[in-house]
C-alpha cells in the first residue's frame, strides 16, 4: 500500500483531475497535490493521487525496479480494478 | 511488460558494495533500522543483506500501517459493516487481516456485509454518490503518504454536500513512532535492540519532508538517511549511515533528493492540517500507546467522522496468543523466532498482521528469506 507508481499524464480534466497512462492502461487520478502539471509530464501516483512530479529517467528507473521486484504487475492490477 | 528487462545497475551495486566493505570499521557492529516495509522488501528481494559485510545488520521496524493497526480498530470496522449496515470501503491490504474472532473483511463480506475494496478514496466518493440511500464509510489507514488522499476526499465530500460519506480515521504518524522506539527500554536501557541509525522512509518523507527527523538526530544522537526504494538507494544510504557512524556524526541526510525535499509537499500538508488534528494518544499494535501519534477528524468536519456518526462499542484489543508481532515490530525478535512462522502461520493462513500484509516482516521472510540459501541474489557481490 505504500508503493507509488510513476505514470505519464495524457489528458488534463476539470477539478484538478487528469488521465494517466501505463502502456495500454488508463486511469483518472487527482492532481490536487501537485502544481503546474502539463500533458506528457510524469507524476508519482499513490492511491489515485499524484504526489509529485518526477523526471522521465526517474520514472523509467522506478518502473524497471518495480517490474524486477515483481510488484509492478500487482500495483497495476490494483490501479485497474 | 515493457519494463521487464535486465536490471542494468549491477556494476554500480558492486561499486557501492565495495565502498561499504572498504569503509566499515571491523572493530564495531552496525545496526540500522529500516522503518518502511518497502525497504524490508528491497533488502530481501535483492539480497542486499548478502552484499553487506558481516558486521552490518538490518533491524526491521514497524513501518507497515496494516501491521500496526490494533485489532480493536478492525473489530470496529467490521462492526460498522455488520451492525450499522454501512458500505465499508477500504484498501485491499485490509481485507485479509484477521480480527479478534479470526474472521476478516472477506469473510464478513461473504456473510452478507457490504464491504468494498477500493484503490482510491476517489472510488469511495463515487460509491457514495451512486448510493445516496446508504451510508458509506471509508476505513482509512496509513502513514503520511496515504493521509492527504483521505483529507482530499473529506474536503470533496464537504464541498459536494455528500451527506452519506464519512471516514473512519486510523492514520498514524511516523516521527512519534521512531521517537517511541528510541525511548523504549529495549533500546535505551536494556540494549536488547541495538540501533545505530535509521533508513528513513521515502514516500512518507516526500510529503512531510526531511525536516521532522532533525529532532531525533539531535535528541537521540542517531543518524537518519532518507532512502529511496531501489536496492541501490538502500545500499547507498547504508554507506552514508556507516560514514556518519564512523565520523561520530548524527545528522539527517537525504539520499532520495530526486523526490524528497527538506520541506516536503506544502499543498498536501496544508490540506491534512485543515482536516485533521492530533489525537492525544493512539494504541499501536505491538508498540502500545504512543502520545500524539495519530490523527483524527477535526470538529469542523465532525459530520464526516464515522466515529462521531456511529456508536461503536469500543473494546480492548486481544491479539492472537503466541504471535510475536509485538516483538517483531520493535525489532526485538525476528519472524523466524516465532513458533508459528511457516508452520501454522503462512500468507495463506496468516495469524498475525506481520504475515498478512505483504509489507510485513513475516511476509517478507516467507516470500524471500526462506529461499535465500537456494537462490543466489540478483546482485552478485564483487569477488
Ligand atoms: S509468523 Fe505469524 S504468528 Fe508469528 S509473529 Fe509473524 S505474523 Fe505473528
Amino acid at each position: 500500500m505504500c508503493l507509488a507508481v510513476p505514470a505519464r499524464v495524457v489528458e488534463l480534466l476539470d477539478n484538478d483531475m487528469a488521465v494517466i497512462a501505463f502502456d495500454t492502461l488508463r486511469k483518472r487520478i487527482s492532481l490536487a497535490f501537485v502544481e503546474d502539471v502539463a500533458i506528457g509530464d510524469f507524476v508519482l501516483v499513490h492511491v489515485g493521487y499524484a504526489l509529485h512530479k518526477v523526471s522521465v529517467e526517474e520514472a523509467e528507473r522506478t518502473l524497471k525496479m518495480m517490474a524486477q521486484a515483481g510488484v509492478l504487475q500487482k500495483e497495476l492490477e490494483a490501479i485497474s480494478a | 511488460m515493457k519494463y521487464v528487462d535486465e536490471y542494468r545497475d549491477q556494476e554500480l551495486a558492486r561499486t557501492v558494495a565495495a565502498a561499504i566493505a572498504a569503509e566499515v570499521d571491523h572493530g564495531r557492529s552496525y545496526h540500522f533500522m529500516e522503518f518502511c516495509g518497502g525497504h524490508t522488501h528491497a533488502i530481501f528481494r535483492y539480497g542486499v543483506q548478502d552484499l553487506m559485510p558481516e558486521n552490518v545488520h538490518f533491524v526491521h521496524g514497524p513501518g507497515c500501517p496494516v501491521c500496526v493497526l490494533p485489532v480493536s480498530r478492525l473489530d470496529d470496522a467490521v462492526e460498522l459493516a455488520e451492525r450499522h449496515g454501512v458500505i465499508l470501503c477500504t484498501y485491499g491490504d485490509m481485507m485479509r487481516v484477521p480480527d479478534t474472532k479470526q474472521r476478516n473483511l472477506i469473510r464478513a463480506k461473504a456473510d452478507g456485509a457490504d464491504v468494498r475494496m477500493v484503490y482510491s478514496t476517489l472510488d469511495a466518493l463515487r460509491i457514495a454518490r451512486e448510493n445516496p440511500d446508504r451510508q458509506v464509510v471509508f476505513f482509512a489507514i496509513g502513514f503520511e503518504t496515504t493521509t492527504p488522499p483521505t483529507a482530499a476526499a473529506l474536503k470533496a465530500a464537504e464541498a459536494e454536500g455528500l451527506k452519506n460519506f464519512s471516514v473512519f480515521c486510523n492514520h498514524v504518524l511516523t516521527p512519534p513512532a521512531i521517537s517511541h522506539i528510541l525511548q523504549s527500554p529495549e533500546v535505551r536501557d536494556l540494549g536488547i535492540v541495538k540501533i545505530d541509525g535509521f533508513l528513513g522512509p521515502s514516500h512518507v518523507s516526500s510529503v512531510i519532508g526531511s525536516r521532522p527527523y532533525e529532532f531525533f538526530a539531535e535528541e537521540f544522537q542517531k543518524p537518519i538517511v532518507i532512502a529511496g526504494f531501489e536496492p541501490l538507494d538502500v545500499m547507498q544510504s547504508v554507506l552514508m549511515l556507516i560514514r556518519q557512524v564512523n565520523e561520530g556524526r548524527h545528522e539527517v541526510e537525504n539520499e532520495y533528493i530526486r523526490v524528497v525535499t527538506e520541506e516536503g509537499n506544502f499543498k498536501a500538508q496544508a490540506l491534512v492540517s485543515e482536516v485533521f488534528e492530533l489525537r492525544k494518544s493512539f494504541a499501536w499494535r505491538g508498540l502500545g500507546i504512543i502520545p500524539k501519534s495519530a490523527l483524527r477528524v477535526r470538529d469542523a468536519y465532525a459530520d464526516f467522522d464515522a466515529e462521531k456518526r456511529f456508536e461503536l462499542s469500543v473494546k480492548a484489543s486481544r491479539e492472537a496468543k503466541s504471535c510475536e508481532c509485538p516483538s517483531i515490530l520493535r525489532g526485538v525478535k525476528k519472524p523466524t523466532d516465532c513458533k508459528l512462522f511457516a508452520t501454522v502461520c503462512t500468507p495463506q493462513n496468516p495469524i498475525g498482521s506481520c504475515m498478512v500484509s505483504p509489507e510485513g516482516a513475516c511476509a517478507a521472510y516467507w516470500t524471500y528469506g526462506r529461499f535465500r540459501e537456494q537462490q543466489p541474489s540478483k546482485l552478485e557481490p564483487a569477488e
